[in-house]
């Protein structure tokens, strides 16, 4: 038997979903005997069969990617209740394994995924989407790169006609349907609490987090997911400052992302130029725009 | 071997793994320690909080990388971006030498993300040294390779590990990471002598050494990486000292983390055997 015949085998059967009782199973859902899997290309020992044996790298890496999902989307978790996400992470897991050399990447395929199987978040789908796009968006702007910050004096004379401003690359922009950027700093402020705690007291911020998300009302946000001295920080935005940076992102010239972004807005008109002034000073501080793409810059 | 071609002509001592737990200490502190361990995939990364760490340590402190995922042993060609995302890393760490380990955990571009064991057969180890040769030609830093812990053997298996490992290495012509840990854990689930597997390690080619602690069950033990080191492993860790000499030598322990000074006085016992073998290399 080859190399990769071996190997192909034996990942089948390693990444084959366990039963409820998390062991492997006898029989894979495709019909696969496991064991005759096992007994092709493992040998028994004095104590464990070859399906046993099988079965400690079959158990580990479940253990270990549904650990990865569960730290990666305690929202997520939070939203859907403990006993539908572990059933979601597995099916996900099972139909999305991962491509990457890094568990860091294990979510990347989360959203499309859950927009193709709404029945893992039923009720709460669009809730649940929104979650899963915020998690998203933080896991990609902690160690998203950055580029050097623009200055004021690398603006002075631009003409904003021409002129194309670039986002730093881990700034990721959301429009939400729920205000879920509260209901994830109170889940990971709870996980902080609880880490050490007992269990009455677990079972209270269970109980308390159930309600956090009961009472969590529809109501559309947008948002910037953005770092400050290397950590993230949610940043709600005013609808016309997100149709800026997202017209900006798209490529669009300085004039036209304004104008685009003006052209539904309630704000007076009287009002804009000093509001959008306020919003670019806001933002240069923050350091969101970057050197690259810019004439003359690297 | 102190200072060969294969950890970089480095002479370092006693390390540790650089875990997320103890960057505050480290950083805060500034403790003496000779060299730390990056799990190089932590730092695989465009930017961030990790890498500002990083760069942190590496003002103060010699780093070497350590990988988990580059799966020598996977059938299928290296990932050209874990490649280049690596060669970053190694440019940016400066590293002598970086490991990582003699396993698969790769098929068809899905990953297990463990460690999974080789079949001992001549065609695994010559796909094997081939992949060696070609990260380390990418990267153009000595490579070494270290042996796993396992919990299962192959009917198609044509020889022991040790035959297997020293194979790989001859074939690849490059250095072992000695996991003394590893090789106790391997020995009591497929019962085989661990001297045997000390004693038959080319140990010119020993690039360095890990040191860990692991987990007893019923039937079979498992590489946790969890608790303080057993005696019977520093008895195998004595007598490769006394085969190989005085050798880079790393504390692994990455699950139930304590302190940091509980992990690095449990790694510095290591250097009652050290001195034995620099004393038994002056006489």
């Amino acid at each position: 038997m080859s190399l990769l015949t071996i190997q192909r085998r034996m990942a089948r059967a390693v990444m084959t979903p366990l039963t409820p009782a998390e062991r492997m199973r006898a029989t894979a859902p495709d019909g696969r005997s496991l064991r005759k899997v096992a007994a092709d290309i493992i040998k028994p020992n004095d104590r464990l069969t070859s399906f046993e044996r099988l079965e400690i790298y079959n158990r580990q890496y479940w253990f270990r990617v549904l650990s990865a999902f569960a730290e990666d989307f305690p929202g997520l978790r939070a939203v859907l209740g403990e006993r539908k996400f572990d059933a979601a992470a597995k099916a996900y897991i099972n139909d999305c394994p991962s491509t990457s050399f890094t568990l860091r990447n294990l979510g990347s395929k989360l959203e499309a995924w859950l927009r193709r199987n709404p029945k893992w978040a039923g009720s709460r789908q669009e809730l649940a989407l929104d979650m899963v796009r915020l998690e998203w968006a933080d896991i990609d702007a902690f160690d998203g790169k950055a580029e050097p910050a623009l200055k004021p004096e690398d603006l002075a004379g631009a003409d904003p006609e021409t002129l194309r401003l670039q986002l730093q690359p881990y700034i990721h922009l959301l429009d939400l349907h729920y205000p879920v950027d509260d209901l994830l700093l109170e889940v990971k402020k709870d996980d902080e609490d609880t880490d050490f705690a007992s269990n009455a007291f677990n079972e209270r911020h269970k109980q308390k987090r159930v309600r956090a998300v009961a009472r969590l009302k529809p109501s559309t946000i947008f948002l910037a997911v953005h770092r400050i001295d290397d950590s993230v920080y949610f940043r709600r935005l005013e609808r016309e400052e997100f149709l800026i940076l997202k017209e900006l992102r798209a490529g669009k010239t300085l004039s036209r992302a304004v104008d685009s972004a003006l052209r539904k807005s309630s704000i007076a008109p009287d009002d804009r130029p000093a509001q959008i002034q306020n919003w670019f000073q806001t933002w240069s501080t923050l350091g969101w725009f970057c050197c690259t793409g810019m004439p003359g810059k690297k | 071997m102190p200072a060969n071609r294969f950890n970089g002509f480095t002479d370092y001592g006693v390390g540790i793994g650089l875990r997320a737990p103890h960057y505050h200490h480290i950083l805060t502190k500034k403790p003496v320690v000779d060299w730390f361990e990056i799990i190089s995939e932590n730092f695989m990364i465009d930017g961030g909080r990790p890498l500002q760490i990083l760069d942190q340590i590496l003002e103060q402190y010699r780093v070497v990388q350590h990988g988990v995922s580059m799966y020598f042993g996977s059938a299928e060609k290296p990932n050209r971006e874990h490649l280049r995302r690596l060669k970053d890393l190694v440019k940016r760490t400066k590293t002598p030498w970086l490991s990582d380990h003699l396993c698969w955990g790769s098929v068809d571009g899905r990953y297990t993300h463990d460690l999974l064991p080789m079949p001992y057969t001549f065609e695994a180890a010559r796909i094997t040294a081939q992949k060696v040769r070609e990260v380390r030609d990418f990267l153009e830093t000595p490579v070494v390779v270290e042996n796993v812990s396992s919990y299962a053997e192959f009917h198609v298996s044509e020889m022991t590990e040790w035959e297997f490992l020293n194979e790989v290495v001859e074939r690849a012509d490059c250095g072992i990471l000695l996991d003394v840990n590893n090789i106790y854990v391997s020995s009591k689930n497929h019962s085989f002598d661990p001297f045997t597997y000390v004693n038959s390690v080319p140990a010119d080619r020993v690039a360095q050494i890990h040191i860990a602690g692991h987990s007893k069950f019923k039937k079979y033990i498992l590489d946790t990486h969890d608790h303080p080191v057993i005696d019977p492993v520093w008895k195998l860790y004595e007598r490769a000292i006394e085969r190989v000499g005085h050798t880079a030598t790393l504390l692994e322990w990455d699950d139930s983390i304590p302190s940091f000074r509980e992990v690095h006085d449990e790694a510095l016992k290591a250097n009652k055997f050290l001195a034995s073998a620099s004393l038994a290399t002056a006489v």
